[in-house]
């Protein structure tokens, strides 16, 4: 008897013959299957390519959904918290979707490409869930994260990039819009969305002009400083941004084995997405609920002092001289751009309002000795990193 | 216009009749819309030919929660009471059983069916107080529910030591292993396996038998009569009972969705337009009917449409009604006996058999019957002289491969006729007009999802504090002002009434608290 071999290879994206030439490290980590890159270069060079030029991330494997049928606005509207039908086909809304608990099963994006037709980004797979919420409504679930080529291409330059690449009236393009370009005769949409909190794109295309499409970029963001970026810079980005990443700064309610290892929208400071206008829809009960008893958690920015990351550090409050622990550190980072150190947490309420003065426990090693450090963190309202740059219309030309 | 009421409950059967009559006697403005032209849901009498009448699916009175008669002082008259199960023999050596005694079977099989009884009915005792109140609720209960709790707890203590362990032993189990442990009479093995199976989607050796035999107990410890005139007499009475207190039924008014305004019931619509308001609406509907069809998905939220959705509820049992031009000849059965109440299950085996088929989505060509002479006692239901047979056959899947038409459902009906011919040779040629209801039959003319009459498997996935769904037990659906009160809710099925009485009650006290 032979054991059949079990197809075990991860996938490669369509940009990954372009990727593979400028790769320098070969340190790659799987994402949905698909191999993706750490960085290619260095992962420094990589987060100033973000910041100061124009940063290429290819965002193939994230999962990718076509909500397609008569009942699909109706379906979305009771899929996500907030009002679904105030996004007009051609505009993009970040939502996010809950359980009958009112927890948080992911976040993600939803494209209304044209007229009942919508595409949901997110960062896990739900086919599960999207398919039991389709039941007694007329529309189709159909995963498209393997037919739809992706690249985020993302900084100040993006638009001068795009503009050399030729697309006509991506002037006119405003943040959480989307336009369809024609592309050597294939459609080419893009949007103006991204996970770095700055000028950004993302394009969306047929994967077999995926090579084409990056060739093309690069030719036309040689001048403006183009370069591929792996997801290292792009975390540290996301942290500045103030954005939120599933399995870090909260678990997807349907991955929690434990009661309260998972959150509603309030808790993770997403509370301005849910709507209560609406007369249903997944979680509203519950939400409601936590509404008018309150909330047990917040979600914290925090601005900490000192330059060492606070990750993984235990939060704490501190009442005559006595530290009291109130919650945890999820995402940190040292900020460059801001010459800050930031990171995001979760704290018990009522603590961690805004202004609000939290102690974090940081450990770090020098020369194989740890030394802990209690260092002042104050909870800020604001992302740490939100530039006018990234709403203007038309954008500026750097 | 809309007419404005403190309550409308959608459905006449007897829970819902229950519950508006014990809402109306609260002082509640209670409208009870029907779809049918008579009252009574499945527990109806119906014409089934020309001067022949039946009891139209439910045909025998087992259950009625004592409570409920008390509350609403029922006073049902009976064509017979405490009928004796006759399992027939093929050969004449029939088996009799009525409360704990049973004649035919050696003395050791006397002995030990006592005993059995006794415990078993000790044991539905103690069911039958927790179905004539709420499951309590498991998570974020109130005081109330963790006193439910721990009461469940103490009384299964409180049955001693001996007893507790056979309690847990026996309560998830199969009733076949029980009784080829037991007994040696085939007969009466059959005849309690059937028992256990009847309007189920379970043989003899699958988990949860004991379960439905005991839940077959609770009421009245199994003793069987048959209302005169049939099933309607009953929910007639009840009908008088919601009249009385002040409750309107309108019949021939089937209800085409429950209006929702803002994430709550608001009232009904019919299907010919009419709509009728109010703050609470109590559906008498099987739950998957009541969310998918008439409150519809997109009201309500994903986990709660799935758990709905999911609901098992394939209807396996079958209603055949015979017009006879007299009465049959079974050998070794004295006339008076056609007024008693007959099982066709020679064996436990046979009846596994017969539920085999049954798993792949075909009928059984070897059915099980359950077989009762109304007209014997009740001479109302057939001209003089003549005779109605009234049986219920299994087992005939809901979803047959291929789907239920007219052909296969005469040729089950000739596997029953042909299985009581083996015991009554002359009853096919005095057969002048019959009539077979497949679970397809049922759910189109008692509008009950899957044609299964508990409106949801029995089973204990699907029991007190889990039915119909985790979340949605305790009558209140997770819409303000909608209720469930029937079959599909806690306890279950069968003609006790103990659904609409707890759900009357709920709403009540929910009120009150308010």
């Amino acid at each position: 008897m032979t054991i059949q071999e079990v197809q075990l290879d991860r996938k490669k994206s369509p940009f990954y013959s372009r990727q593979a030439k400028l790769d320098r490290l070969n340190q790659w980590h799987e994402w949905k299957g698909y191999s993706s890159a750490d960085a290619f270069y260095n992962a420094e060079l990589e987060y100033f390519a973000i910041r100061n030029s124009t940063a290429v991330f290819d965002l193939t494997p994230m999962t990718k959904y076509r909500i397609t049928g008569p009942d699909s606005l109706d379906y979305i509207d009771r899929l996500v918290t907030r009002d679904m039908r105030k996004i007009k086909p051609g505009r993009v809304a970040y939502a996010v979707w809950c359980d009958d608990q009112g927890q948080v099963i992911d976040d993600g994006t939803i494209f209304h490409l044209m007229e009942g037709e919508y595409r949901l980004c997110s960062q896990e797979r739900h086919m599960e869930w999207l398919t039991a919420a389709a039941i007694g409504l007329d529309v189709n679930i159909k995963e498209e994260t393997a037919d739809i080529a992706a690249l985020a291409v993302q900084g100040p330059t993006s638009y001068s990039v795009l503009k050399n690449l030729g697309l006509d009236g991506v002037e006119n393009l405003k943040l959480f819009g989307l336009m369809d370009f024609d592309f050597e005769g294939t459609n080419l949409m893009v949007s103006r969305t991204g996970y770095t909190g700055d000028l950004g794109y993302e394009l969306w295309i047929d994967p077999s002009k995926a090579e084409a499409l990056w060739d093309a970029l690069f030719e036309a963001g040689t001048n403006y400083g183009i370069m591929a970026i792996g997801t290292t810079a792009l975390e540290q980005s996301r942290i500045e941004a103030g954005y939120l990443a599933a399995y870090e700064d909260f678990l997807p309610a349907l991955a929690t084995v434990r009661t309260g290892r998972s959150r509603s929208p309030f808790e993770i400071g997403l509370g301005w997405l849910v709507d209560f206008k609406k007369p249903n829809f997944n979680g509203r009960r519950a939400l409601a609920r936590e509404k008018r008893s309150g909330s047990t958690w917040r979600l914290v920015k925090l601005d900490i002092e000192g330059n060492k990351p606070a990750s993984h550090s235990y939060i704490y409050t501190k009442k005559y001289g006595r530290f009291r622990q109130v919650g945890f550190v999820t995402s940190a980072a040292w900020s460059p751009i801001c010459k800050h150190n930031i990171a995001i947490g979760t704290v018990r309420t009522p603590n961690g309002k805004v202004g609000d003065t939290l102690w974090v426990e940081i450990y770090y090693q020098r020369e194989m000795h740890w030394t802990r450090l209690m260092a002042k963190a104050e909870v800020v309202g604001k992302p740490f990193w939100d530039p006018e740059r990234r709403r203007v219309t038309p954008p500026g030309v750097y | 216009m809309t007419e404005r009421y403190d309550a409308i409950v959608v459905g006449a059967g007897h829970n819902g009749l229950v519950c508006s009559a014990l809402l109306a006697k609260a002082g509640k403005r209670v409208l009870v819309l029907e779809a049918k032209d008579q009252v009574g849901g499945a527990a109806i009498t119906r014409a089934f030919a020309t001067g022949y009448s039946v009891s139209a699916c439910a045909h025998l009175l087992y259950q009625l929660q004592p409570k409920v008669r008390k509350d609403l002082g029922l006073k049902i008259e009976y064509a017979a009471e405490n009928m004796e199960t006759i399992a027939l023999s093929p050969n004449g050596q029939h088996v009799r059983i009525t409360g704990n005694r049973v004649d035919g079977v050696s003395d050791a099989d006397t002995d030990s069916y006592r005993g059995f009884y006794k415990r078993m009915t000790r044991f539905a005792d103690l069911l039958q107080t927790y179905m004539n109140r709420p499951p309590a609720r498991l998570a974020n209960g109130t005081a109330k529910d963790l006193l439910t709790l721990a009461r469940l707890g103490l009384d299964v203590r409180l049955l001693g030591k001996t007893e507790m362990r056979e309690f847990l032993r026996l309560i998830g189990m199969n009733i076949y292993d029980e009784l080829v442990e037991r007994f040696e009479s085939p007969l009466l093995k059959g005849a309690l396996s059937l028992d256990a199976v009847l309007g189920t989607h379970l043989g003899p050796r699958s988990p949860n038998t004991i379960l439905t035999y005991l839940y077959r107990l609770c009421g009245n410890h199994g003793r069987l009569d048959s209302p005169a005139g049939g099933m309607s007499s009953v929910t007639e009475a009840l009908a008088h009972a919601a009249r009385d207190n002040g409750a309107t039924i309108r019949t021939g008014m089937p209800v085409k969705r429950i209006i929702i305004e803002n994430g709550r019931a608001a009232g009904v619509e019919t299907e010919n337009g009419d709509t009728f308001s109010s703050w609470l609406v109590v559906s008498n509907a099987d739950p998957k009917s009541t969310i998918m069809d008439l409150v519809s998905p997109r009201n309500v939220e994903t986990g709660f449409t799935r758990r709905v959705h999911n609901i098992r509820m394939r209807g396996n049992a079958a209603k055949l009604h015979l017009a006879l031009d007299g009465l049959p000849t079974i050998e070794g059965l004295d006339k008076k006996d056609f007024g008693e109440r007959m099982v066709i299950a020679p064996d436990e085996d046979y009846v596994e058999r017969a539920f085999n088929p049954a798993k792949y989505g075909e009928f059984s060509s070897n059915p099980v019957l359950e077989v009762t002479f109304p007209s014997f006692r009740d001479s109302s239901l057939a001209p003089t002289g003549k005779h109605v047979l009234s049986a219920i056959v299994q087992y005939a899947p809901y979803k047959l491969k291929g789907g239920w038409t007219d052909a296969t459902r005469d040729e089950f009906m000739q596997a029953a006729i042909e299985k009581l011919a083996e015991y009554a040779p002359d009853l096919p040629q005095r057969i002048t007009a019959s009539e077979l209801l497949t679970p397809a039959d049922i759910e189109k003319e008692f509008r009950i999802t899957g044609g299964h009459w508990h409106h949801g498997e029995l089973t204990l996935d699907q029991f007190l504090f889990v039915r119909p769904v985790g979340g949605a037990a305790q009558y209140a659906m997770p819409l303000d002002g909608l209720y469930l009160c029937g079959a599909g809710a806690h306890p279950g099925g069968g003609i006790s009434g103990a659904a609409g009485r707890n759900a009357a009650r709920v709403i009540l006290s929910r009120e009150k608290a308010a």
